[in-house]
């Protein structure tokens, strides 16, 4: 077994070497780098951990203000509404108002425009009972040769043409 | 014993060293060697001899690989990259680690159990490596105790300096647990002393002896598969196939030795570390 064997020979050697390159181990190593690398992740852990809790206040910041807008949103709905029904009804109240003036200036000129026609009527009726009792009168002088009083035929004729 | 006596005696070690290496044509043992490189035999400091030897050599290797490794990853990069976050999972672990035995006061032990744990890890996992494919010979330095007792040595000592300094003469209460009945106290006290005392030994020897264990069991099964390759193709197909295909089982468990007892030694290291920093 030359762990035993060589022990008296190369123990000196063997501690003096593992001193040495375990010594530079634990003070480049171990003191110079291990802390640098524990340090990085320490602070990445504290960049994870902040981020967390700022992600954590914009969530509820976004919440909030997504109540808020709710709620603007809401009122300027309901405004809305109101604006919309109060000009439906604006809109109601002009549009009979508007009617109503337009039937009543319709109504007056059917009126007139009934009146003319009743008036058209009554000076054509006139006319033909006028031309009715000259022609009765123009026919009975000629055929009878008799002159008859105006009057006379005319009433007749407007008997006549009364009754058909 | 005369003169004679000893050279016969001596002259006796060489005949039968001779014999033993003429029959064994795979020696196990070979494997864990110490041999002087670089013509560095006579190197020594006030009579000690410090050669660079094959062993000092490995630990230079591992020292020189793990530098490069955490190196890589220490970038910085605040989105790490596979390097980095390879680096970043062994400082957490070993972090976790002390966390759980030690407590918040653990954290400053981190780049000591940090370099202990990746050294003997990087030292047991290039001790596996199969260069002999190509004509190297890896070298397991955890394989021996001259090297796994200096770092026993070093934890024990960090813990008998933290306990005493931090505890002062109260560090010795750690040897009588509360409750101990007053008859009880004296041989607690020295049951407790003795468990305490062995454990420089145990963390020691627990690393020498799982590494050197598997790798005398691994050679073992190779001279199997040698000779009875060498003797006749019916031998190699009894003996030889079945130790080649256990080899290459024992080489995955040998893979996970040698984290574990990285592990087991990094994590004694914390529990007794945790006795000299809380008490109990």
């Amino acid at each position: 077994m030359p762990q035993i064997e060589q022990l008296a020979a190369t123990y000196s050697s063997q501690i003096f070497w593992l001193l040495v390159f375990f010594g530079f181990t634990f003070f480049v190593v171990g003191r110079g780098m291990v802390p640098k690398v524990m340090d990085t992740v320490a602070q990445r852990d504290k960049q994870i951990s902040d981020d967390l809790i700022a992600a954590e206040r914009a969530r509820k910041q976004a919440n909030e203000e997504e109540e808020a807008w709710r709620v603007r949103e809401n009122t300027n709905r309901a405004e809305a509404q109101a604006l919309i029904a109060e000009a439906r009804t604006k809109a109601a109240a002009a549009t009979e108002q508007r009617l109503a003036a337009a039937q009543s200036v319709i109504d007056t000129k059917l009126a007139e425009a009934e009146d003319r026609i009743a008036e058209a009527r009554n000076s054509a009726a006139a006319e033909i009972e006028d031309v009715a009792a000259d022609a009765t009168r123009d026919i009975v002088s000629r055929i009878a040769g008799l002159s008859l009083d105006d009057a006379a035929v005319r009433s007749t004729v407007k008997e006549n043409l009364v009754h058909g | 014993m005369t003169q004679r006596g000893v050279n016969r005696a001596l002259s006796f070690i060489g005949d039968r060293e001779i014999r033993v290496a003429a029959e064994a044509k795979v020696d196990p043992m070979h494997q864990f060697s110490i041999q002087p490189l670089f013509g560095s035999d006579g190197w020594n400091i006030a009579g000690y001899n410090i050669a660079f030897t094959n062993s000092a050599l490995w630990m230079a290797i591992a020292t020189v690989a793990l530098l490069i490794f955490v190196a890589g990853g220490a970038k910085r990069q605040l989105v790490p990259g596979r390097w980095q976050m390879a680096v970043e999972t062994f400082t957490g672990f070993v972090d976790g680690m002390l966390a759980a035995n030690v407590g918040p006061n653990g954290k400053k032990y981190v780049p000591y159990i940090f370099s202990l744990f990746m050294f003997i890890l990087f030292a047991n996992f290039l001790g596996l490596l199969p260069l002999g494919v190509i004509g190297l010979h890896p070298f397991t330095f955890t394989s021996h105790f001259s090297a796994t007792g200096v770092l026993s040595i070093l934890s024990f000592s960090i813990v008998l300096i933290v306990g005493f300094v931090k505890h002062k003469l109260h560090f010795f209460s750690l040897f009588v647990p509360h409750g101990t009945p007053a008859v009880m106290v004296v041989p607690i006290f020295f049951v407790e002393l003795i468990s305490f005392l062995v454990r420089p030994f145990s963390l020691g020897l627990r690393l020498f002896v799982a590494m050197m264990a598997g790798h005398v069991l691994l050679e073992v099964l190779s001279s199997f598969v040698i000779s009875s390759g060498n003797a006749n193709i019916a031998l190699f197909a009894i003996a030889g196939l079945p130790s080649f295909v256990l080899m290459v089982g024992i080489c995955a468990l040998e893979l996970l030795v040698a984290g574990i007892q990285a592990y087991v030694f990094a994590l004694l290291t914390c529990v007794y570390l945790n006795d000299a920093e809380n008490l109990h």
